[in-house]
């Protein structure tokens, strides 16, 4: 929107003003997420930047916190970096651990919830579906529930059931990551079913295709994007839960969140930044996939390319 | 292929009646679309609805007293409200602290009733490891060991902690209790602490809302007006957050916020602060405030985009054309038109902060922490479990009033992400 050229002295003040407003509030968004990135660079374990970060001193900078991410707690530091001292690396560094934990607990919550999530939207977006509108509410709910609630009531559900003694490890964290990711897939797949068009399956049906045949070949290449935006939602969701973990994972299932919430809550170092970067690297590798995805099915399904 | 018999009934080709086999093919259809719903309607069941019904019961159901003191709980239900216990009721007792002292368990009743009556945990272990060698008359070597055991509070509380099935626990989320006749009074002041929690707890929900409102309208405003490439481009800066760890962003506002942190050095270098004189910015409201907003504040900015995006920017101009000021235009075109974006945006900011648990837990300090803090609190160290399902009914039942207002004025169907 340009400036309309009969505006008057003063709306001209006030659309320079308002983008200088704008402008404040996307820093105020955007630099609490930038700022921890040369911080985690500091040669000291300070969380402001040291005046020899600001004349870019390169004494000033370090990697000495990424180091440490790979030798916390107890990997010796004097050794050789070869095959055996990654190894050790491999099996006892805590962040290392943490990390393999939130992959692994993400990876099956991702599954279940995708699976489950896009059969339901197949269901939820058929014009016959009885009850849509309850079932509906009941299945994004677990995005509205106050995680706090969620995990009190599996607090005592998994202490009735004593799921931590049926001997499949993360069972529990995995069901409940499950539950917070399905709303996400509900939502992305219906959306991508929202502008589907239902005659392409009685085309197909018609020109013989059995209904296998027919969601294999023509439904689930439109709905992909979708399934895969939902997935990758589903999976931050499962990555990025703290409270859950805290409360009905075991003692040996730390995740990467809740080291950082261990971290912060005892003695925040340094360590701590170099992960946040980390974190925050991946997610905007996470947020260009998505808006990738978005294009590539609004392209699919025939809308204007925005 | 439908064709008319004698009787002018339509039937198919096969020659049922139309009306019946459309019946049979809307039915099929219906439940060709269920099953696909059914397996995840089935999990969210069973890992979703029954855990919070499983909340909703514990919040009326302790049966710690009554399962581990099952003599004396029987005895209570047979002798009325003021009954003075005699020696057989001692002996009950006694009976009980013995039993529940070899099954290990009597530390479990006592601390039932230390919820209602502090200091009777340690009452009751004691009782329970010496009641093997209490002589006859129980009564008097009882209260000789503690004089409590004879006072009638102690078995007023006992009485009421008896019945598995009991509403105090949301007497006590309420501030409220009972005095030992089993009337319901108002809690000693001092003791009043989850009223002004849930107060707390809306009111910074509200305060986080409105200012998200207020820096989210204006950026939503823009993203909706400028070229779609260049929106695109800003929306960035408004999805990176929003796909960013809830730890990450918080340890930012840690960093930036803390004495030693990044804003207060900025504003000692630039001498606006003296060094002694920095902001205490977190471990109080305000830092669960500042990091809240920013936390939520792609769900005020996503909505409010996606109503104000399809408004014609022609409508302002004709309201200009036609001798409306700008302030005009705005207030009497423009934003009527964003009211229901504003209804979304700050329905789903309220319900959401209303119970955030992680943010408060790690910089609210002690006066920044909302009520979700004071549930995981009860769970983890006072093990109340009871109180801290019955706080977190209130909650739930005040959440789902607010989702069924969503529902009612958004639709849960016009829920988008990014």
């Amino acid at each position: 929107m340009a400036l309309p050229i009969y505006a008057s002295p003063l709306e001209r003040v006030w659309y320079y003003t308002f983008r200088g407003i704008c402008a404040a509030i996307f820093l105020f968004l955007i630099a609490p997420i930038l700022v921890v990135i040369p911080l985690s660079f500091n040669a000291d374990s300070f969380f402001t930047f040291s005046k020899g970060m600001l004349e870019l001193d390169p004494v000033a900078y370090s990697l000495k916190w990424y180091d440490l991410i790979l030798t916390f707690p107890d990997v010796p530091t004097g050794l050789p970096r070869d095959a055996a001292w990654w190894s050790i690396v491999w099996h006892h560094a805590a962040w290392v651990l943490a990390a393999k934990n939130s992959v692994i607990i993400g990876f099956f919550a991702t599954i279940i919830a995708t699976v489950l999530g896009t059969l339901a939207a197949l269901g939820l977006s058929r014009p016959d579906m009885p009850y849509r509108k309850a079932i509906t509410a009941i299945l994004i709910s677990p995005m509205i529930v106050p995680v706090i609630i969620i995990t009190l009531g599996l607090f005592f559900f998994y202490s009735d059931i004593e799921v931590n003694k049926w001997g499949v490890p993360y069972l529990g964290v995995i069901l409940a990551h499950a539950t917070l990711g399905i709303p996400f897939v509900i939502i992305t797949v219906t959306a991508t079913l929202s502008g589907f068009d239902h005659s392409l399956t009685r085309a197909s049906a018609s020109l013989g295709a059995s209904p296998s045949t027919t969601f294999f070949k023509v439904i689930m290449p439109l709905i992909t994007p979708g399934m895969v935006s939902g997935a990758l939602f589903a999976f931050v969701t499962s990555f990025d839960e703290v409270v859950v973990v805290l409360f009905v994972g075991r003692n040996d299932e730390q995740t990467i969140p809740r080291q950082m919430w261990n971290g912060i809550r005892e003695q925040i170092s340094p360590a701590i930044l170099s992960v946040a970067t980390i974190l925050v690297v991946i997610s905007i590798g996470l947020l260009a996939s998505v808006e990738i995805l978005r294009r590539r099915s609004e392209r699919l399904r025939g809308m204007s390319p925005q | 292929m439908a064709s008319i018999e004698a009787a002018g009934i339509l039937t198919t080709a096969d020659g049922r009646p139309l009306k019946e086999a459309l019946a049979i093919a809307q039915r099929r259809a219906k439940w060709r679309a269920f099953w696909l719903v059914a397996p995840l309607l089935a999990f969210i069941l069973i890992t979703f609805v029954s855990p919070i019904l499983q909340v909703l019961h514990q919040s009326v159901y302790n049966p710690r007293f009554s399962d581990n003191m099952p003599g004396i709980s029987v005895w209570f239900g047979s002798h009325p409200v003021g009954t003075v216990p005699d020696e057989a009721a001692y002996v009950i007792l006694v009976d009980d602290l013995k039993a529940a002292a070899e099954a290990k368990t009597v530390a479990i009743a006592g601390e039932r009733v230390n919820f209602a009556r502090p200091g009777s945990r340690s009452l009751f272990t004691k009782a329970g490891r010496d009641a093997k060698s209490l002589m006859p008359p129980l009564k008097d070597s009882l209260v000789a060991l503690d004089p409590a055991w004879g006072d009638p509070e102690l078995w007023g509380v006992m009485r009421q902690v008896s019945q598995a099935y009991t509403i105090d626990f949301f007497l006590n989320a309420l501030d409220m209790r009972r005095d030992k006749d089993g009337h319901i009074v108002a809690a000693p002041v001092e003791e009043q602490v989850y009223v002004t929690l849930f107060v707390r707890t809306f009111a910074m929900s509200a305060l986080i809302t409105a200012l998200c409102l207020i820096l989210g309208y204006p950026v939503a405003h823009l993203l909706a007006v400028l070229p779609v490439r260049t929106s695109n481009l800003l929306m960035i800066l408004v999805l990176l957050p929003f796909w960013t760890s809830l730890l990450v962003r918080t340890t930012s506002w840690i960093v930036l916020l803390q004495g030693q942190g990044v804003v207060n050095s900025i504003l000692v270098a630039l001498g606006i602060l003296a060094d002694n004189g920095r902001l205490e910015m977190i471990n109080n409201r305000m830092g669960t405030t500042i990091a809240m907003t920013h936390i939520l504040l792609p769900f005020m900015i996503l909505p409010l985009y996606s109503v104000m995006r399809p408004i014609p920017q022609t409508y302002v101009r004709a309201a200009r054309s036609l001798g409306a000021t700008s302030w005009t235009a705005f207030r009497r075109v423009y934003f009527p038109q964003t009211i229901p974006g504003i209804g979304a945006g700050t329905l789903l900011v309220f319900i959401l902060s209303v119970g955030y648990y992680i943010t408060p837990a790690l910089v609210g300090g002690s006066s920044g922490t909302l009520i979700s803090n004071m549930i995981a609190f009860h769970v983890n160290k006072s093990n109340n479990w009871s109180l801290a399902a019955a706080l977190a009914t209130i909650l739930l039942v005040a959440i789902l009033a607010l989702y069924w207002l969503y529902d009612k004025i958004v639709g849960i169907d016009k829920l988008k992400l990014g």
